[in-house]
């Protein structure tokens, strides 16, 4: 009798044990499972708060990321709507990624056609969502990339989401989702891969590459 | 004698308290007429407010809210406060930035209120759709879903508190203790005064456990299984050491999955960025709830409801508590630049020696994010689904067979494993997914 008391206590401990999930379990010799080197998210002493999570530090640029001089106001706006154009190549495979990106990014507002019915407009958690071809905004290259970029009113940076060059990917597929809804003729595909131009004087072969040096 | 006499009397009790608890639970069922709002003239005498909501929610709404700030004012009481200038009111809804040029007293007043942030220009609405729009928003707010937290929460309790229902249980079950009781004290006495003799004098009873004992098979039996319990038991004991399947910490701010990616249907990657492309599957920052949050200061009456009902969970609570932690005034629509960093519990946790990456298996492989994670989806509380443990990524590498198929990453070394084995299909164990140096260097 004692010895299933015992045995029925020592039972019940273990699921009490186990049974609690707002802790990690215990580990046995964690030498290896914790790190000595800085991890990601890991608590680091020598920052404040000991937070290494933390926005880029001032005057200093992303890898993968170049400067962008337009300002987050009304003036910055008005100029890359006019002067900025997208530097990738309307190219398939930039489509075929901006298209997959802005499923991601995009659509769930915005729509998957750019008419902006998207998932949670339809539920009418967002509103206000404009179409793509919206004459008062009459949106540009430009003026699309600068948006993604800062924000502009209730829509944020994407800027944290994806890099420089998904932005231009998704920027030309938002321009192709705008013809299409103004019912413009698609644009042609440029091709991605190198141009070869025969130099007609020396007979050599020259390349120019179209590719983006991202 | 005093069993006969007890029970009716118990019977009594308990059928007086079940008829106590459930006229109160129907009294406040009934108590809920529900007044609607009395109707009051349309400053705008000419405009279709059902059409104008559609327009309205269609154009306006991502910077005006009727009756709160957003962007833009409120758009409730606009005619009034213009004095009925409908002129007026269309110039600037038609092309405001023109008005303020032509410097409008009015205009640039409005303009400058709200720190010259240009409202776009609606050149494609009609004076029509304008009285339209100005119909809707000057509809008075509704009152009906306003008390949500008073109308909906007395009949959420569904009548009886859990706690009577425990003291009247309780109550029930020591009163049949006691009658028990009693009963075996009265039939001792009845079997005392009629003579029966319950035990027989003079033979002392063995006790049960030396039979027990005594008794080898019993013995050997209780042996054998205690051993292949205790190693039953053993093993599995040991075998969880630092497994945290099922670790559902609580977070500093209550973030809903369920509601989120369940309900919304917002794709995994849209907050989880850095899963596509880098080892971590990133924990967004702020910045990312802010793209939706910044419009959504409140859920709908009905997600609050249900938050409140079966989680006891108040999201505009913790809508609050994500603005107080990113610095966002709701009233003036801006960040005010002290934000406190939310110190999120980290769940899924591979040991420094296991190395795991994201971006392999979500872009390269295709996997879904659900393989391993489980049905976040349903999720109202984020927790390990899987054990994370060697065992159970080998197992997933020898099953799984690559997604081949139009993906560019496998081209090469589908046709040269397809050429030297004569196969189609092959999983990752077939191309070195098990071997150690792939996970352990």
């Amino acid at each position: 009798m004692k010895i299933s008391n015992l045995f029925i206590l020592f039972l019940a401990l273990t699921f009490i044990s186990c049974a609690d999930k707002n802790n990690p379990n215990y580990q046995y010799f964690p030498d290896m499972y914790e790190s000595l080197a800085y991890e990601a998210y890991s608590e680091a002493e020598i920052f404040e708060n000991q937070q290494t999570a933390m926005i880029p530090v001032e005057n200093t640029i992303s890898r993968g990321w170049m400067p962008y001089e337009y300002d987050n106001n009304l003036d910055g706006y008005a100029l890359a709507k006019v002067e900025l154009v997208n530097p990738l190549p309307y190219s398939e495979e930039h489509l075929t990624n901006g298209k997959e990106l802005y499923d991601i990014y995009c659509a769930t507002c915005h729509g998957k056609k750019g008419d902006g019915q998207g998932y949670l407009v339809e539920r009418e958690k967002i509103l206000g969502v404009p179409s793509y071809d919206d004459q008062g905004r009459a949106i540009t290259e430009g003026s699309i990339y600068h948006v993604m970029y800062h924000g502009i009113n209730t829509m944020g940076s994407y800027a944290s989401q994806m890099s420089e060059e998904e932005l231009w990917q998704v920027d030309h597929y938002v321009v192709k989702l705008k013809n299409a809804l103004e019912g413009k003729p698609e644009r042609a595909y440029e091709t991605n891969e190198a141009i070869e131009i025969t130099v007609e004087e020396t007979g050599e072969v020259m390349q120019i590459n179209f590719e983006s040096s991202n | 004698m005093r069993k006969v006499i007890l029970r009716p009397y118990l019977l009594a009790i308990t059928l007086f308290l079940f008829t106590t608890v459930y006229s109160y639970a129907q009294e406040t069922a009934e108590a809920q007429p529900a007044e609607s709002a009395a109707v009051v003239d349309s400053p705008v005498p000419n405009g279709n407010a059902e059409n104008g909501e559609k327009l309205f929610k269609s154009l306006c709404a991502a910077c005006h809210k009727p009756y709160s700030r957003a962007v833009g004012p409120a758009l409730h009481g606009v005619v009034d406060k213009y004095d009925g200038d409908f002129e007026w009111l269309y110039a600037w809804i038609k092309n405001s930035a023109e008005l303020i040029k032509s410097g409008d007293a009015r205009a640039n007043a409005i303009y400058n209120e709200y720190n010259q942030v240009a409202m776009n220009a609606f050149p494609q609405l009609s004076n029509q759709d304008m009285d339209d729009i100005l119909a809707y928003v000057e509809l008075p707010a509704p009152v009906i879903e306003a008390p949500v937290p008073d109308g909906k929460d007395v009949p959420v309790q569904t009548g009886i508190p859990t706690d009577l229902i425990l003291g009247i249980l309780s109550f029930v079950l020591l009163l049949l203790a006691v009658i028990l009781y009693l009963v075996n004290k009265t039939l001792n006495r009845f079997a005392e005064v009629n003579g029966v003799k319950l035990y027989e004098d003079g033979a002392e009873r063995k006790p049960l456990w030396k039979a027990y004992v005594e008794n080898q098979f019993l013995l050997l039996v209780t042996v054998v299984v205690f051993l292949l319990g205790t190693a039953w038991f053993g093993y599995g004991y040991l075998m969880q050491v630092a497994v945290d399947q099922g670790y559902e910490p609580i977070q500093p701010i209550h973030y809903s999955h369920r509601i989120h990616a369940g309900d919304n249907k917002i794709e995994c990657k849209y907050c989880h960025a850095s899963a596509r492309v880098s080892k971590h599957s990133g924990i967004p920052s702020l910045n990312v709830c802010m793209n939706c949050h910044k419009q959504i200061s409140e859920v709908a009456p009905e997600t609050l409801a249900e938050g409140k009902e079966e989680y006891s969970i108040d999201y505009n609570k913790e809508i609050e508590k994500l603005y107080e932690a990113v610095g966002w005034d709701k009233n003036t629509q801006s960040f005010t630049g002290e934000n406190k960093p939310v110190k999120w519990v980290r769940i899924h946790n591979l040991p420094d020696h296991a190395y795991f990456n994201h971006s392999q298996h979500v872009s390269v492989g295709k996997i879904e994010c659900q393989t391993c994670h489980g049905p976040v989806e349903e999720m109202e509380y984020m927790y390990q689904n899987a054990p994370l443990t060697m065992g159970w990524c080998i197992n997933c590498h020898r099953e799984t067979n690559v997604q081949v198929k139009d993906n560019e990453y496998y081209t090469k070394i589908h046709e040269e494993l397809s050429k030297k084995y004569n196969i189609e299909e092959f999983t990752a164990a077939d191309m070195g997914g098990i071997e150690c140096g792939k996970c352990h260097y």
